[in-house]
């Protein structure tokens, strides 16, 4: 026997226990059942319910199996007549104040304390004197609350503070009044908030949005994978008579735990919006498929022999799955098309062909917590991945220093180590400088191609970054969604790479969506087939199909003017082609009316099989939870139908299964590796004039079905566009006190609410993309006017 | 926004409050600036006239690097701290088990009357405050007593108590 092991005794069960455990993770790995409410595997102990009470050998009170720990030789009774006592005991008080209206409770057939009651409670009570009411409270759109159910178990407060570490909810007041609330009546404003609704082992937190709507018994549930980010969350999809009634997580630790973000639980809602589209469209008719997809293949084909494939342009969403990209390409090319890419939100593609086969997080997602050092490069992670920016807080928690060089002073709910804070241009300095220190601390030479970006010596902070990725391991150098929006990525990336080989951190990308490694791999690119094979043509990137306007256009899941990097010209572009062919599952374009001659309703994640592959490489496969809305059709089947139309060999495929068979042998024996094998331009640091334009994708608008969500709309997370200016450039520009600005970028104008922000830096205007009211302005980071 | 708002304790918190609570910060480690909320917040309670506001917690909040919910719970939690505006004076009644058997009701009783308010009322001039006192003061071999502000009288009367009451602004 091992030091590190104590014997003890279950029930006359001989079991052997981590020294140091609980009593109640033994018998759980053992499959001993113990009843609890407040404890949680993934929450600190509490202790407060005493519904785990177990009899222990010579202890002379029964025990919370939570709260104890393991004893060499410790003999327990978990359903002994004392431990029976001391169970229905908590019991009955449990329910003297909960009211009997499982009825008419959402929590009903899946609560916790139903469940209990049933073993441990009594079929009469003894308490005949009035309940306790306590008035519910409007804690925002996303969760519902009943709070005469509440039981006090304290795990939604436990996770506010340990996992969201945003402490928002507390228990107020004391005995009989003690409530749990927010005391002042606020929304909660966490981007994982809804997680308190799994938690909660009662009626007293629920889903707002799927309230009422069923029965937890009724729903059907199905396996799926999270459409957003690139964490690739698990969930199960819950279906009633055909419909998504509500996504909850389905527990693998690898990946996201027990939790899900917000935008995963909730996008749901998007499904079934307004302008969801039930039938094909052409020119703005109604029709059947035969029609649409006839007069699609001929338009294409019509396009390609006047004009010539250089003419058409293919825009993925990386959204859509593995094989609707792959046959989305397959297609392209049958046609002699290069202009093929997934790489929407990127500005800068001049390093393409020295990057790697698909840019990865170089790591595990577990790893991310055990870094000893982080620094993240353009990502407000929080936001964009927010399960793994949930590893990063417990990394940073455990005293990993994380760190960042991001445009923006975005707020973090962990101790941030060091941080530069500049405008893009700054950026580019900053890391330089970081790139220089750590060289200089391990006596190497930087590349002769980045010399030109440095300025200066490094400053202290840079210093500090350096010598922290040095001197804690493991590091990682991390590019987020800002780094590859910015201007000047290639610089970043290569600086990075630098940083990273030279101070021994791993070099890792947090790609932007969920299938955004899927993009890469399967060759949704202008200069890669699948697999990373050097394509024989090489075709024109996201960002030069819009501004060389191409004359027919095929777009996948994509809503050009918020989904592209410069939604101004996507706009221009799309309506100018002569014909437009989108795979969509709505029938319009954000608020603009739709520009497209032909729209082919195609399914949701929720209602197509299909795979992602998340930031890890890990590829994830589904089975659709639910029949496709009206005549829609899951995208891989129309791109099928589509080749055959188009008389493009290799399209008799049966199933989803039969296209990913395929492209797996194209991607099988790629080994994710981050290193970028190219040589360096000889770079020189960029000095913008007058006022930048900097923006990100706020955290409800990056995709076009959770910008449909109607519950998550509401959120406070999600802000409206705006321009946020530091007060000083407010002052210097004459705007401060005014409620509306002009702002005018390359030639076009919008009117926007002014916010003055600290956390802006001098020099750039904060405006937010994917949002209908900025998309009329121009690219992502650009010059504006501000009057 | 929290970016964008200055910190409230600097605007909200006296210089006497705030040397008071970094007299009591002196005593628990750095990382520990919960362990000073109690004090924190009966030194502000004690400048506010005898109750707190939300803004006031919110500054204490801010001063000890709190989230408000857990100053709230705090100040919710302990019977002697006051959510509402009360009278100036707050007088608690002893009326545990030492004191009922040596007449604490009738002393209790006669207050109501005096104040012409109820247990845990204030009266309308905004000078007395009726506390609903949650246990025994401690003072058992002096009963029936009660406390008023922070002292204690002891042996009471309700001629005792009318000539306490009767000295005070």
């Amino acid at each position: 026997m091992s030091e590190e092991s104590v014997n003890i005794e279950v029930n006359g069960i001989p079991l052997q226990a981590r020294k140091g455990a609980m009593l109640i993770e033994i018998t759980d790995a053992a499959g001993i059942p113990i009843p609890r409410f407040c404890y949680h595997k993934k929450l600190s102990i509490a202790a407060n319910c005493r519904m785990c009470l177990v009899e222990v050998e010579r202890a002379p009170k029964p025990l919370p199996a939570c709260a104890t720990p393991v004893m060499e030789g410790m003999k327990v009774f978990t359903e002994s007549p004392k431990a029976r006592a001391a169970q229905k005991g908590t019991m009955e008080f449990l329910l003297i104040n909960h009211p009997l209206d499982c009825p008419i409770c959402d929590q009903g057939g899946e609560c916790e304390l139903q469940d209990l009651a049933m073993g441990y409670g009594s079929d009469a009570s003894r308490f005949a004197e009035r309940k306790r009411v306590i008035k519910d409270k409007d804690i925002g759109p996303l969760i519902s609350t009943d709070m005469t159910r509440c039981i006090h178990c304290t795990r939604c407060v436990r996770f506010g503070d340990e996992i969201a570490g945003l402490r928002e909810l507390g228990a107020t007041g004391r005995g009989e009044f003690m409530e749990i609330g927010t005391y002042v009546a606020h929304s909660v404003a966490s981007e994982l908030s809804g997680n308190v609704i799994d938690l909660c082992p009662v009626g007293a937190l629920n889903a707002k949005p799927s309230r009422n709507r069923g029965r937890s018994w009724e729903y059907v549930q199905h396996a799926a994978v999270a459409p957003h980010d690139s964490v690739g969350s698990n969930i199960f999809v819950h279906t009633l008579r055909g419909k998504v009634m509500r996504v909850v997580p389905r527990e693998n630790d690898a990946v996201n735990e027990t939790w899900i973000s917000d935008r995963d639980r909730f996008s749901y809602e998007g499904i079934y919006s307004d302008d969801r589209l039930s039938r094909p469209r052409v020119d703005g008719a109604e029709t059947d498929w035969e029609t649409a997809l006839e007069a699609a293949a001929k338009g294409l084909q019509a396009v390609i022999t006047q004009q010539g494939p250089e003419a058409v342009g293919f825009l993925l969403g990386p959204t859509a799955t593995v094989e609707e990209l792959y046959l989305a390409q397959k297609l392209a090319r049958g046609l002699g098309v290069a202009n093929i890419d997934h790489r929407l939100r990127q500005a800068d593609f001049s390093d393409q062909d020295a990057a790697p086969v698909f840019p990865w997080l170089g790591q595990a997602l577990e790893d991310l917590e055990k870094v000893g050092a982080a620094l993240l490069i353009g990502s407000n992670v929080r936001m964009e991945q927010p399960l793994a920016g949930l590893r990063l807080r417990k990394a940073a928690l455990a005293g990993g220093r994380v760190m960042f060089v991001n445009p923006r002073d975005f707020e973090f709910r962990f101790p941030v180590a060091a941080k530069v804070i500049a405008d893009p241009a700054g950026m580019v300095t900053a890391l330089a400088g970081v790139a220089q220190a750590v060289a200089e601390l391990q006596g190497e030479t930087l590349p002769a191609g980045l010399t030109g970006l440095i300025a200066g010596s490094p400053s202290d902070v840079e210093r500090a970054m350096a010598k922290t990725l040095i001197d804690h391991t493991p590091a990682t150098v991390l590019l987020g969604n800002l780094a590859v929006s910015h201007p000047t990525f290639a610089q970043l990336r290569a600086l990075a790479g630098f940083v990273a080989r030279c101070s021994g951190a791993r070099l890792g990308y947090l790609p932007e969506a969920a299938n955004s490694a899927g993009g890469w791999l399967v060759g949704a690119l202008p200069h890669r087939l699948p697999g990373g094979r050097a394509a024989p043509t090489l075709g024109l990137n996201a960002r030069a199909m819009l501004e060389s306007p191409r004359k027919a256009y095929v777009l996948l899941g994509v809503e050009p003017e918020l989904d592209c990097w410069d939604g101004a010209a996507a706009h221009a572009a799309l309506h100018g082609a002569e014909f437009v062919v989108s795979l969509s599952p709505y029938a319009s374009a954000g608020d603009s009316p739709s520009h497209s001659r032909i729209v082919l309703p195609v399914a949701t994640f929720a209602e197509t099989a299909g795979t992602y592959v998340n930031a890890e490489g890990r590829w994830q496969s589904f089975q659709g939870a639910s029949p496709p809305f009206g005549e829609a059709r899951p995208a891989w089947k129309v791109l099928r139908v589509l080749g055959n139309l188009c008389g493009v060999a290799g399209f008799e495929y049966v199933s989803a299964e039969d296209v990913l068979a395929e492209v797996w042998g194209d991607c099988e024996s790629v080994q994710p590796d981050n290193i970028s094998n190219g040589d360096l331009p000889n770079w020189q640091s960029f000095q913008p004039e007058g006022l930048l334009r900097v923006a990100d994708v706020p955290i409800y608008a990056t995709d076009p079905l959770v910008r449909r969500a109607r519950s998550l709309q509401q959120s406070p997370l999600m802000r409206p566009a705006e321009v946020r200016l530091h007060p000083e450039v407010a002052q210097a520009l004459g705007v401060v006190g005014r409620e509306q600005v002009q702002v005018r970028q390359n030639g076009r104008a919008v009117e926007l609410p002014l916010v003055l922000d600290e956390s802006i830096p001098r020099g750039c205007a904060w405006i937010p993309a994917g949002l209908p009211a900025s998309a009329a302005l121009g690219p992502a980071v650009g010059p504006v006017v501000i009057q | 926004m929290t970016a964008t708002s200055a910190p409230s304790s600097e605007n909200l918190l006296s210089a006497h409050a705030r040397a008071e609570i970094d007299r009591w910060l002196t005593r628990y480690p750095p990382d520990r600036k919960q362990s000073a909320v109690l004090a924190a917040l009966r030194e502000v309670q004690h400048e506010n006239g005898g109750y707190l506001t939300t803004e006031l917690m919110d500054a204490v909040a801010d001063y000890l690097d709190l989230p408000p919910i857990v100053v709230y719970e705090a100040a919710s939690f302990y019977s002697m701290f006051e959510l509402k505006p009360v009278g100036r004076h707050s007088i608690s009644v002893c009326t545990n088990i030492s004191c009922l058997l040596r007449g604490g009701d009738a002393i209790l009783a006669h207050l109501e009357k005096k104040l012409g308010v109820k247990l845990g009322e204030s009266t309308p001039d905004g000078k007395f405050y009726l506390k609903r006192e949650e246990e025994c003061l401690a003072a058992c071999c002096g009963a029936p007593m009660m406390q008023v502000d922070h002292v204690y009288h002891e042996h009471l009367t309700p001629e005792k108590v009318d000539r306490v009451l009767d000295s005070l602004e």
